[in-house]
């Protein structure tokens, strides 16, 4: 499994008229092999600009991105190759299905990749299973379905291509809860059992709290926090005034201390929460 | 590279240009075309071309941006050109194996070169200085006399505005989806050209099926605003002919008339 790195990475939109847009300055970020990481910050930050990068969509105006030693950007032929190894789910990726079924839509990545019917056929259950996709809907219109299975034969169709790198750009926008639940699962269960590296966007910081090991918060085109969710929680004025917040847990946790209950620093789920204070009580602090 | 279409495009201004009313712009394009088609000599064409000029000038939109919107003719005008300098009759200047270069030739080419970059130019003023919505509204006042006999003129407007309300909506999913097939390994510009047409079908069906949908979408939230039609309608912005209007239309009426009497008498 490679390692991801961005070394000064540069993007400016529309460069050399009066709409001149900086969407990312100078970002290095490395992300190793196998981490899962979040990537928060407000709209229009550049976190989906940067994302786009990590599997070559957009080139660098300047700076390298590396995918293991080799900048991805060599050849064209290795470019192709990079799609294939940092899969990128799209935000909204349902309005992306085109195949008269499922199954020959979750094939199309696979297809791509030179595989035989075979191999393409054991990708496209893995993709399903991991994504969630029972195999009775295969023959099914993939148009004919619901949002929330939409959703999942899209990423089914990235998980496909068997990524060493998974990239997904808020998969659980316009989802109930059920269903955000149901795909952050998969997106777990996929990272645990496979080793890939999962790069998370969201700016929901509860869920980027319960599930990444790394937060990575970017500003105007900026990395402006980057750390383990414990680090970046504690600044809560920041995050705040960068139009962000903290995690649900993590604001209560700050208004009993705000009230002299003493929960230490560093509480940012629900459960951490609970054990905290329970903690508390065993103590026989109240 | 979806990105340079230009078609539709509006510089937002707030000069004489700008100002005028659209129906005054409209019937000034069409009276201009009309002085460029009647011009058929060096002198007239001259005409139309410097009030073009002064036009653009009034208009401070940058020559520049006149230029990028001719970038996609290139092809057309030099078959143009190339037609012109070799099929026509006159005096032989210079002549190699079947081909000859004749006087009229040169004078053919360059005239119809510059008329049709001209007539392309004119056109990209109106666009350039009139917001699409001035234009369907103007066009659509143009045309109500049409309503006496049935011809549905407000819907027809309707449909141009939104039509170009949705160029630049359906050009951004195109992106979006063009990436997103890429990220699933989709090869756009290499293999023969049948393939080429094949690759366009993952794009093609979603980008169908999400027209489909704002479609149904705008309809619904049309419905919801009670919208009838052209029926009993007022506006928020009544269009008004001024001074200035009623001058641009006499400059214009002027100009075509000197490219007529320049034609018939002139050099």
């Amino acid at each position: 499994m490679p390692d991801i790195r961005l070394e000064s990475v540069r993007c400016v939109y529309s460069a050399g008229t009066p709409f001149e847009k900086v969407a990312l300055d100078n970002i290095d970020l490395s992300i190793p092999a196998g981490q899962y990481a979040a990537l928060l910050g407000h709209t229009g930050s550049g976190k989906s600009t940067l994302i786009k990068h990590l599997n070559g969509l957009l080139k660098p105006a300047a700076g390298r991105v590396l995918l293991g030693e080799e900048d991805i950007h060599r050849s064209k032929e290795a470019l192709r190759a990079v799609r294939f190894r940092v899969g990128l789910v799209f935000q909204y990726p349902e309005y992306q299905l085109f195949e008269e079924t499922v199954y020959r839509d979750i094939a199309f990545g696979p297809k791509n990749m030179g595989l035989n019917e075979q191999e393409v056929d054991e990708h496209v259950r893995f993709g399903a299973k991991f994504a969630g996709v029972d195999e009775s809907l295969f023959a099914a219109s993939p148009l004919d379905l619901s949002g929330g299975q939409k959703r999942r034969i899209a990423i089914a169709g990235v998980m496909a291509m068997k990524p060493e790198v998974l990239v997904l750009d808020e998969p659980m926008a316009g989802l109930d809860p059920a269903g955000c639940r149901e795909i952050l699962a998969n997106i777990a269960e996929y990272h645990r059992s496979t080793g890939s590296t999962v790069v998370l966007v969201t700016h929901d910081m509860d869920i980027a709290a319960e599930n990444a090991e790394r937060l990575i918060v970017m500003r105007r085109g900026k990395i402006a926090l980057d750390g383990a969710p414990e680090e970046i929680f504690i600044h809560a004025a920041e995050l705040r005034e960068m139009g962000l917040g903290i995690p649900g847990a993590a604001s209560l946790a700050e208004e009993l201390r705000a009230r002299g209950v003493a929960v230490p620093q560093g509480v940012y789920t629900p459960q951490a929460l609970a054990a905290a204070l329970l903690a508390r009580k065993e103590a026989g602090a109240c | 590279m979806l990105k340079d279409i230009t078609l539709g495009q509006y510089f937002p201004g707030n000069t004489v240009v700008h100002r005028l009313d659209p129906r005054t712009k409209l019937v000034a394009v069409v009276l201009y075309i009309a002085a460029l088609f009647t011009a058929d000599n060096a002198s007239a064409t001259a005409l139309v071309l410097l009030t073009l000029v002064f036009c653009v000038a009034l208009s401070h939109i940058r020559p520049k941006a006149l230029f990028k919107g001719l970038k996609p003719l290139i092809v057309i005008v030099i078959l143009t050109a190339v037609l012109n300098l070799f099929y026509s009759d006159g005096n032989v200047i210079c002549s190699f194996w079947v081909l000859r270069i004749t006087d009229n030739g040169i004078r053919r080419a360059v005239l119809m070169v510059l008329r049709i970059l001209l007539l392309v130019c004119g056109t990209f003023l109106l666009t350039y200085t009139t917001s699409p919505l001035q234009l369907t509204d103007g066009l659509e006042q143009l045309l109500s006399p049409l309503k006496k006999v049935r011809f549905p003129v407000h819907e027809l407007a309707m449909m141009m505005s939104i039509a170009l309300r949705f160029i630049p909506t359906l050009i951004e999913e195109t992106d979006k989806i063009m990436s997103a097939q890429k990220a699933r390994g989709a090869d756009f510009d290499s293999g023969s050209l049948v393939r080429r047409a094949k690759a366009l079908l993952p794009i093609l069906v979603p980008l169908f099926v999400s027209a489909f949908r704002r479609a149904d979408e705008l309809a619904t939230a049309m419905e919801c605003r009670c919208y009838s039609g052209g029926e009993g309608r007022t506006r928020m912005k009544v269009l008004h002919m001024g001074r200035n209007d009623y001058l641009a239309l006499a400059f214009w009426a002027a100009v075509l008339a000197g490219s007529i009497v320049l034609t018939r008498y002139g050099l």
